[in-house]
């Protein structure tokens, strides 16, 4: 936990790319999305209905968004309770893509209520509160935001402290002196957090009982959403650093990587196992048939894939590899979710469900703003590591 | 390269026990069974007896005073609705396959323990201590839907086309209820113009109102008169879904009407043990446990490293 060894600086550089200008602009058609929303409501933008009240902008917003902002939580367990040091570099940047996926997320869930103004009263209101496991999220995922930014706060300190006033240089000292102290406590709370709301994610979908598909259905499913998340907090981490790498010529850690690939790969290969297991102890593999037998089988192959890749200690080793892995982790962890939330409800025949094109753009828009924040806080915060890779190694 | 081997068992290993310590040991142990309330009210629907008039739906939007519903034609002009829907909170539908022919009415089944109301952040559905009708205060509903999720037969419905949309489903007109109820022939019974619309307007009291242990009797009673004219001589919401308020007989398949079986299991069950089971059955041990946990490692870790950088 040395962590004063450890350098983080400013990437620098010009900020409005063309890249980074699509972003924002498809962020914008999202935004637009958003306001015909607030003033017409959910029927006029969506296609939510009755039967299917909810759909993209709840299982993937908020459900999957919330997982990718599960790298925080997945690399902290590996520094700060397994003590491995070495994986420090990847925590702060991992610290933003978790504020930025459950920002959204929460932006996603005040965008999907049908009575958004009613929200302040679900945290005020405690003589009110119940035993749903939504509202033990709700509480859990706000609380988790605030602490996140209270995480990532040295970025902003260490910011400061190279300001030319020594008003904010004073403030930043003693921001960073009470983070070293309290740094623990905050942390712990970190990591609790997560554990209590990604585990009732999957609670939330024991409720429908009979309307969710017997190969959901499992009195496990809190455990499968926490040790999914964690997954999916891997592959996250595995993404980011080679897309700073990339983006912002910034060195690899390759080594690390593939180590943590390595984590990565047992922690799958154990919830591939735990989830075959869970269904056939239950009997319910007669029930893979069909097109969510299909959704069941691709939710297992994709990270059965990845598992395949990450055996090999060469492949382990290779950039490219590793980034094919991360992949199929995400994309098979997202499936799981999406199966879990969407594909598994059935509310009857008389009712059908797919996103409308202005739920796909709102969608797509968040996950640009998220990119956009990314790239503009790297710039001008000292997220990322260490220095620049030397030229001869860049790709 | 084993310890990264080490690792993931251990990450596992953390999970695993942060779970199973909570979870693992609650939810095998089943939720008390809730009773209904003694005065809980109900309804009686007796397939034999409609005639599919639907007065019991128009006199229902008129009590709640809810909008038409177009039907699918281009001229507007018939209101039809085809389903529950955020204008219908009543329904009758005819079920219609080889022999078996069968209205159907479809409303709230005012569940002994609602999924709904297990669902509520805030207890906006709440089930009421007397009547044990599911009841819905819109000024405790953030507009989640998660109520229409959880819901077994799909009952709530949502303005989606409102920009201030409300959960809609039947209340059994509770907002008519100005006067104590009398016994009357059997049945509890409230003034004329305050019990349930639907029920005061059915020519054939295929649909009738009174307490529950009332209708269960009087159900009994018609099944014991006439044995083999229902179904499986079975009360349908005895203890369907750890029992429901509203009660069917039907000379169909229930499956068939819209009534799948779906086993004598309260609909929150499975939810509510998981969750209580780590939350509130030791209220907050669990998460508070874990934080010290988390907290006594972060911390002993954090000496280690001091040290470590001493002795360099």
């Amino acid at each position: 936990m040395s962590e004063h060894a450890l350098v983080h600086r400013p990437v620098g550089g010009k900020l409005l790319t063309p890249g980074f200008v699509a972003l924002v602009a498809l962020g914008i058609a999202g935004g637009l999305v958003m306001l015909y929303r607030f003033v017409f409501g959910l029927g006029a933008v969506s296609n939510l209905n009755n039967g299917y009240p909810w759909g993209i902008w709840i299982a993937i917003d908020v459900v999957i968004g919330t997982a990718l902002g599960c790298g925080g939580y997945a690399v902290g367990i590996l520094v700060y309770i397994l003590n491995r040091g070495k994986y420090h570099p990847l925590v702060r940047p991992a610290i933003l893509t978790s504020l930025l996926g459950y920002g959204f997320a929460g932006l996603g869930v005040v965008i999907d209520l049908g009575r958004f103004w009613e929200i302040w009263k679900v945290p005020v209101y405690f003589w009110h509160w119940s035993h749903s496991p939504q509202l033990e999220v709700a509480l859990c995922v706000m609380t988790y935001v605030a602490v996140l930014a209270v995480e990532l706060s040295p970025a902003l300190l260490e910011k400061m402290q190279t300001s030319a006033s020594s008003g904010y240089r004073r403030v930043a000292d003693v921001g960073l002196r009470f983070m070293d102290r309290a740094l623990v406590w905050i942390v712990a709370l970190g990591l609790l957090l997560p554990t209590m709301h990604q585990s009732s994610l999957g609670t939330m979908m024991l409720l429908p009982g009979p309307r969710v598909h017997p190969l959901w259905f499992t009195p496990w499913l809190p455990f499968l959403f926490l040790v999914n998340c964690i997954v999916i907090g891997y592959a996250i981490v595995v993404i980011e650093a080679t897309f700073s790498s990339l983006a912002f010529h910034r060195e690899r850690h390759t080594a690390m990587i593939g180590s943590l690939s390595k984590v990565a790969l047992w922690v799958t290969l154990f919830w591939i196992a735990f989830r075959l297991i869970d269904v056939a102890i239950r009997g319910t593999l007669p029930f893979v048939t069909g097109a969510r037998g299909v959704a069941f089988v691709l939710e297992l192959l994709l990270p059965a894939t990845a598992v395949g890749i990450l055996l090999s200690e060469r492949r382990r080793a290779n950039p490219a590899w590793q980034i094919r892995a991360a992949i199929l982790l995400l994309g098979g962890g997202a499936l799981f979710r999406i199966d879990s939330y969407l594909v598994s409800y059935m509310p009857g025949a008389n009712f059908s469900y797919f996103p409308s094109v202005s739920e796909i753009v709102l969608t797509l828009g968040m996950i640009a703003l998220e990119l956009a924040f990314y790239i503009a806080a790297v710039r001008f915060f000292p997220i990322l590591s260490g220095a620049p890779a030397p030229a001869s190694t860049r790709s | 390269m084993a310890v990264d081997r080490r690792t993931a068992l251990k990450v596992l290993a953390g999970v695993g026990a942060a779970a199973s310590a909570a979870a693992v040991a609650t939810p095998v142990e089943a939720r008390e069974r809730k009773v209904a309330p003694p005065r809980a009210m109900g309804m009686l629907y007796d397939t034999t007896r409609c005639i599919g008039c639907k007065t019991c739906v128009v006199a229902c939007k008129r009590a709640n005073e809810r909008a038409t519903e177009p039907g699918p034609f281009a001229d507007k002009i018939y209101d039809a609705p085809l389903d529950l829907d955020a204008n219908t909170k009543n329904v009758i539908k005819l079920y219609k396959e080889g022999n078996y022919e069968s209205f159907v009415k479809a409303q709230c089944m005012h569940c002994i323990d609602p999924a709904c109301a297990a669902a509520c952040m805030l207890h906006s559905l709440h089930k009421n201590e007397t009547t044990g009708v599911v009841e819905y205060d819109s000024t405790l509903c953030v507009g989640c839907r998660y109520c229409q999720v959880a819901c077994p037969f799909g009952v709530p419905k949502f303005e989606f086309a409102n920009s201030a949309p409300r959960i809609v489903k039947c209340e059994l007109c509770r907002h008519r209820v100005k006067d104590a109820a009398t016994v009357v022939n059997g049945f509890t019974r409230y003034p004329k113009g305050q019990g349930p619309a639907c029920c005061e307007v059915c020519p054939r009291e295929a649909v009738i109102y009174g307490t529950r242990d009332e209708l269960l009797a009087e159900a009994k009673r018609r099944i014991a008169a006439d044995p083999g004219r229902y179904y499986q001589d079975h009360i349908y919401g005895e203890t369907e879904v750890g029992g429901t308020q509203v009660l069917y007989l039907s000379h169909v398949p229930f499956a068939k009407i819209g009534l799948p079986d779906y086993g004598t299991k309260a609909g929150p069950d499975t939810a509510l043990s998981v969750q209580d089971g780590i939350y509130y059955k030791l209220p907050f041990v669990a998460p508070v446990a874990l934080y010290a946990a988390l907290a006594v490692v972060g911390f002993r870790n954090r000496r280690a490293a001091g040290q470590e950088e001493g002795e360099r």
